[in-house]
């Protein structure tokens, strides 16, 4: 519970701050602070991954960004009341649907009673894997798997597309 | 404790981790429309997809439960299927940050600016 309200603190920083390499460094703790939020919440695996590519690589990325572009955010042109009212609204509707959802924890609702706890019974019989996030990810789910490589050589291609016209038309300047 | 008192503190405590979820998806969804600075705005779209994950993973934790590697002498594991679908959607979201970024540097050549206002203003006077 603290570390969920530290993250929502860190937020606040990150909406209100105007230099951009703080909050990229800001939201570098946010994905720190995610990780062990995840690790509270029983998922290891998730919290891994989450400090080594949402703390890491991907504020090794924003900051190469910026290194290219610029620090300083310009200041606001427009009031914001109306994004603020739209939020607002969305977050409202949102937290009086949340009143309806099971409570934190709860083992018999119906998210933890059908397929996960039957991945959890079928694992060691299955495929022998004791960590069942494995074993889902890489046999039962494995096109899953498959698919998200797809979109990341997709994405790979398209950055390599896009920062290497760059290098062509500065030459021809 | 009170009666009434304490059914508040049960619903405080068994939706909290909803409604932390709620105010970060509404601050990402605000960032992203309110700021013109690109930067900021895939900021705020990754804040908005890290909320994702805690939607998808707090309701598969189970109060007593360990993480979901069978060992002998435990009986209650949390739900692994959320944790299967949200290691891919991290990593599928760095490939879009990383699209996104590459974008904003291109834009940046050819505008010489990450602000939207001052692109429509270029845009405008010709």
């Amino acid at each position: 519970m603290v570390l969920l309200t530290l993250m929502a603190l860190v937020v606040i920083g990150v909406v209100r701050l105007r230099n951009l390499f703080a909050v990229v460094i800001l939201s570098s703790a946010y994905s720190f602070l995610m990780a062990s939020v995840l690790i509270v919440l029983d998922a290891v695996d998730v919290a891994m991954t989450e400090a080594a590519v949402g703390a890491g690589v991907s504020t090794v990325l924003m900051l190469a960004a910026l290194y290219l572009t610029k620090v300083e955010e310009a200041a606001p042109r427009h009031t914001p009341l109306l994004p603020m009212f739209v939020a607002v609204v969305i977050g409202a509707a949102l937290v009086y649907g949340s009143v309806d959802m099971p409570n934190f924890g709860d083992a018999f609702t119906p998210v933890n009673t059908h397929v996960g706890s039957g991945y959890l019974v079928r694992s060691i019989p299955e495929t022998g894997v004791d960590n069942v996030v494995s074993s889902v990810l890489a046999s039962y789910r494995g096109y899953d798997t498959l698919g998200e490589t797809v979109v990341v050589f997709t994405a790979g291609i398209g950055v390599l597309l896009l920062l290497r016209r760059n290098k062509r038309s500065r030459s021809k300047d | 404790m009170s009666e009434p008192l304490d059914e508040i503190l049960n619903v405080v405590v068994g939706n909290f981790n909803q409604w932390i979820t709620i105010f970060l998806m509404v601050a990402g969804l605000y960032v992203v429309v309110a700021r013109g600075n690109m930067v900021k705005k895939l900021v705020g779209l990754s804040i908005f997809q890290t909320s994702v994950y805690l939607l998808y993973i707090s309701p598969g934790k189970i109060l007593g439960g360990t993480p979901p590697i069978i060992t002998d002498g435990v009986e209650v594991y949390s739900n692994p299927l959320p944790h299967v679908l949200i290691l891919t959607a991290i990593v599928v979201g760095v490939a879009t940050l990383a699209l996104g970024l590459g974008l904003v540097v291109r834009i940046n050549e050819a505008y010489g600016t990450i602000e939207e206002e001052e692109i429509f203003d270029q845009g405008s006077d010709e």
